[in-house]
């Protein structure tokens, strides 16, 4: 069986965790940089991007998060998305900087711009549905990245290689499609590195 | 075809703060602190509880002045606080954008009866709770995230300690129940049946429930987590503290890694002077803030 890990340093973790399990994985949370070991994929979930950044700096997670995405496959979901992009829209710098994409904070507006919609997602099926929550977009993608979905001509969901990024948030709702999606990626990957 | 204010998208915005910290702030300088410190989202308050309880007389909505230059200054969630059944002060604060209400017993109740209908509003809630019938009552009204309400501005964590544990408490006891004991405690607790069949059926609140009311010290917040908070408030603890910068930053780490005492030991050396704090047994009757509400 697979070994996803899911950062925990704060937001939706147990519902990661749960996505996952139910998606026929094994999930742990990841707290320590040494519980980073052993895992065959890792998602970073939805929260605050500043506050988990603060602390990834604080425990220098920033190295070996990059050394495990060199060979390993990552999922990003909302927060999780805007540190794995290359580029931040008003920002000098950005953060894992995994995926070749620009990416816009609170892109969809405040809380109360907050919403849900059913979305296409390309590999993963029809009628998804999206829960967007002070949601970030892509603004602009790299040659070498797959747009996974669309939604009002903003792109939501994309794949690099191993990497998988979403701004929206799968783990909210019992459609585990696209956690189902990942945990296929990464028993591929397993088996190639095998 | 596109939702907004579904009961999906307010309580996936509390999820999103598990594990985190939120801090009162009362102008733009505090809550750049606050961000930089590593909260998830500022409280944009006039005055911080301890200075409330101070002041005395009838405690309002914060300045909207106050509240737009908190808007502007963070990129984190903003919350503010409406008078307990204050529907225009609700409605003021949503019109201005802020991400999360709170329904709060720390201003002066505006309704004596009523709790506002959180349903009717786009923008979710988080209201205070004692026990599981106030917790459920809250939760009817469409709360869509809770707190303990604990006691305000003293940096006395033992209110926020007893809520907590009354709680957990109370939802064991009812995971336990057989189904047709199940209406009587409804009755007994006040709570709305169907909200508690949920409880029972998921073995926790169907919300998330962090700790507010006291919390001044990295282990404070540590101990609120390992009672079962989801996250943590912290009101005067902070900027009433000698170095608020340090404790922010400090508190923001002891939640995060709420087991490493080896941590939290090095997170609370010479962290100054926390808030000076009160005695529960000193307060009189009505400066009980926990009391407002039902």
């Amino acid at each position: 069986m697979t070994k996803i890990g899911v950062l925990a340093l704060q937001g939706a973790v147990r519902e990661h965790i749960n996505a996952l399990q139910e998606s026929g994985a094994e999930a742990v949370s990841v707290k320590r940089i040494d519980e980073l070991n052993n895992l065959d994929g890792l998602v970073i979930p939805g929260g605050e991007s500043t506050a988990m950044r603060r602390l990834i700096d604080k425990y220098e997670f920033l190295e070996p998060l990059k050394a495990f995405a060199k060979v390993k496959p990552v999922f990003g979901t909302c927060a999780g998305l805007i540190l794995m992009a290359k580029t931040i829209e008003g920002q000098d710098t950005a953060h894992l900087e995994l995926i070749d994409m620009t990416v816009e904070r609170n892109a969809f507006g405040r809380q109360k711009d907050s919403f849900e919609a059913e979305l296409h997602i390309k590999g993963v099926g029809e009628d998804v549905n999206g829960v967007f929550i002070r949601a970030p977009y892509i603004m602009d993608v790299g040659e070498d990245v797959e747009v996974l979905s669309i939604h009002n001509d903003r792109i939501v969901a994309a794949r690099q290689g191993h990497f998988l990024c979403a701004a929206f948030h799968p783990e909210l709702t019992d459609d585990y499609r696209l956690h189902q999606f990942f945990v296929q990626m990464v028993a591929e990957k397993k088996k190639v590195i095998a | 075809m596109l939702k907004t204010g579904t009961d999906r998208v307010k309580r996936g915005m509390a999820e999103m703060q598990k594990g985190g910290v939120i801090m009162d702030v009362i102008n733009a300088e505090q809550a750049k602190i606050a961000e930089a410190s590593g909260a998830v989202a500022v409280m944009a308050l006039e005055r911080v509880p301890a200075d409330i309880r101070a002041a005395g007389g009838v405690a309002r909505m914060a300045d909207p002045t106050i509240v737009e230059e908190v808007l502007n200054a963070v990129s984190i969630p903003v919350m503010a606080k409406a008078r307990i059944g204050h529907i225009v002060e609700a409605r003021v604060l949503e019109s201005m954008g802020v991400d999360y209400l709170d329904e709060s017993e720390v201003l002066t109740p505006a309704d004596e009866v009523f709790h506002l209908n959180k349903r009717d509003f786009t923008v979710p809630f988080v209201c205070g709770a004692r026990d599981l019938g106030e917790a459920s009552r809250r939760i009817g009204e469409g709360a869509s995230m809770l707190r303990t309400k604990g006691e305000p501005g003293t940096g006395n964590i033992v209110e926020a300690v007893r809520h907590m544990r009354m709680i957990q408490g109370q939802i064991r006891k009812v995971s336990a129940m057989s189904e047709d004991e199940l209406m009587t405690e409804a009755k007994n607790l006040g709570a709305p049946y169907e909200i508690l069949l949920q409880i029972k059926k998921d073995g926790r609140l169907p919300v998330v429930n962090f700790a507010a009311g006291g919390v001044a010290t990295p282990a404070d917040a540590a101990l609120m987590m390992e009672l079962g908070a989801d996250g943590v408030f912290v009101g005067s603890g902070i900027f009433k503290s000698a170095n608020p910068e340090k404790f922010a930053r400090a508190i923001v780490e002891a939640t995060t890694h709420y087991r490493d005492y080896e941590l939290i030991a090095q997170l609370s050396k010479g962290l100054g002077t926390a808030m000076k704090g009160i005695d529960i047994s000193t307060l009189l009757p009505g400066d009980r803030m926990q009391e407002r509400g039902w």
